[in-house]
């Protein structure tokens, strides 16, 4: 899976599952300052992370995710690494 | 001590959406009972239940407030956005007024056993989501509502199985009697997903007459073979009499009074001395006699020996009285949870357009039973003073007493 298509879907269900405003997805957005992403949210996206692609997050590791740039990188690294 | 009337009310249920459809369907006699081919296939003895829509609440909640809401909890916010217009109240009251919440609701079945599923699978409890833990604790809707409407008072949900719906309203006019609270939002909610009733029907309580479904619920009728399981919620909006006459708003009644008492005997078994003090407690309560009461609304839920208690309870009390009654169940089914709530909207509708519901399916009363006056077909009649029992496991009784003012 490419870059891209990391994006897309990743895109799709914060549109769609989380309600994000899809105005509001840009690489730099901050996920919870920007997209206003809470702690009960980040529970959910658990849950369509593994739904689409198949791995189980890491709370220890997403503390580290801050923009939406580093959430496509950090899906894309842990794709690569598997 | 201070007054206590309702000054909103909201429905929703098989027999109606809103007080408008089910104000209808009650002096029709609609039945909304109907066949869930899920619960055969779950391995049910009865497929019978009340028909009840999955409101779309899209649009209406965002998403973090539906994700939180169980299906009973879907059908409270209605019937609560309902009774709010109602009565009057918008966001901008609920910011400036503290208000509080009582709602009887005694199971959330469907979360629970759909995360079961999910652990069993993926082994991993992270894999629930956010909303699983809201959505399945017993006090489900007042967490939701409470968040909902922003509200700053009382705020708890009352188990009391079958009476849940009742006791939350003589549970608030006591705390605004007491001038703690000026306005309260009690109701009942109900689940009506395949989960929620399996151990229910397991009891055989249900009735198998699935040839007809409509005929199925038969309160006080010799023929009866049981109860249907219903639900949906009906939200009561009570408040201090002088502050809602202050506000302006319809007054549809006092609740004059309250009883409770608790059997004490066996778990699912009902007893006419317990139901009997209920209603003596809120006619005392009341300060009135058995000649004051217009109608009542009994509890009879379509069972031997439900109905049969009831009848031997009431038969004590106002015999003598000759006392109209019906219970509306043959038209609901058994809202259970929200039927102490739900029928205290059922009344007040009939008080509002001065008739009284049917009990449908009354072909032959059983020997208790046809010593009562039960009105089996709707009836022009003004009422000014009725009564409203409930009655649950574990022997818990409500009675409530309204009053036209």
């Amino acid at each position: 899976m490419n870059r891209k298509e990391i994006i897309e879907i990743v895109n799709k269900f914060l549109i769609e599952d989380i309600e994000v405003d899809p105005q509001a997805l840009k690489e730099e957005a901050f996920l919870k300052e920007n997209l206003g992403i809470d702690s009960l949210d980040f529970v959910d996206i658990v849950v369509v992370v593994e739904q689409n692609f198949g791995f189980k997050i890491k709370p220890e590791e997403m503390s580290k995710v801050k923009t939406l740039s580093q959430f496509y990188d950090y899906i894309e690294g842990k794709l690569k690494a598997s | 001590m201070k007054r206590v009337v309702i000054t909103g009310i909201g429905v929703y249920s098989c027999i109606g959406n809103n007080k408008e459809e089910a104000r209808d369907g009650l002096y029709n006699g609609k039945c909304g009972i109907g066949i869930d081919p899920r619960r055969t296939e779950y391995g049910y003895r009865s497929p019978l239940t009340g028909i009840v829509p999955k409101p779309d609440l899209k649009g209406a909640l965002n998403r973090r407030q539906r994700i939180c809401l169980p299906e009973e909890g879907e059908y409270a916010y209605m019937a609560t956005e309902e009774a709010l217009k109602d009565a009057g109240v918008d966001m901008d009251y609920l910011e400036k007024n503290e208000t509080g919440i009582l709602y009887g609701n005694d199971s959330s079945s469907k979360a629970v056993i759909e995360s079961h599923e999910i652990c069993v699978e993926k082994k991993d409890t992270t894999l629930l989501g956010s909303g699983a833990i809201f959505q399945s604790m017993n006090s489900t809707v007042t967490m939701n509502l409470s968040t909902i409407y922003r509200l700053r008072g009382i705020n708890m949900t009352i188990s009391a199985a079958c009476a849940s719906g009742s006791h939350t309203i003589g549970l608030g006019a006591m705390f605004i009697r007491l001038g703690l609270q000026d306005m309260i939002v009690c109701g009942g909610a109900q689940e009506t997903s395949y989960l929620s009733m399996a151990s229910f029907d397991g009891l055989s309580a249900f009735s198998i007459r699935t040839d007809d479904p409509k005929k199925a619920s038969r309160p006080f009728d010799k023929g009866r073979d049981g109860l249907i399981p219903s639900g949906g919620a009906a939200t009561i909006i009570l408040e201090e009499y002088e502050h809602a006459v202050k506000r302006g708003v319809h007054i549809y009644a006092e609740v004059a009074g309250y009883g409770f008492s608790s059997n004490g005997v066996h778990i699912s078994q009902p007893s006419d001395e317990g139901s009997a003090l209920a209603m003596i407690r809120a006619l005392e309560d009341a300060r009135m006699q058995p000649s004051d009461i217009d109608y009542i609304n009994a509890h009879a839920t379509s069972t031997v020996i439900g109905d049969t208690y009831e009848a031997m309870a009431i038969n004590r009390i106002f015999g003598r009285e000759k006392t109209p009654v019906s219970s509306t169940k043959g038209m609901t089914g058994h809202e259970c949870w929200m039927s102490g709530a739900s029928e205290i909207v059922y009344t007040l509708l009939m008080m509002q357009d001065s008739f009284i519901a049917p009990n449908i399916n009354l072909e032959e009363p059983d020997e208790i039973s046809k010593n009562l006056n039960i009105i089996a077909k709707t009836l022009d009649r003004k009422l000014d003073i009725c009564l409203s029992n409930s009655f649950g496991f574990g022997g818990t009784n409500s009675a409530l007493i309204l009053k036209k003012l």
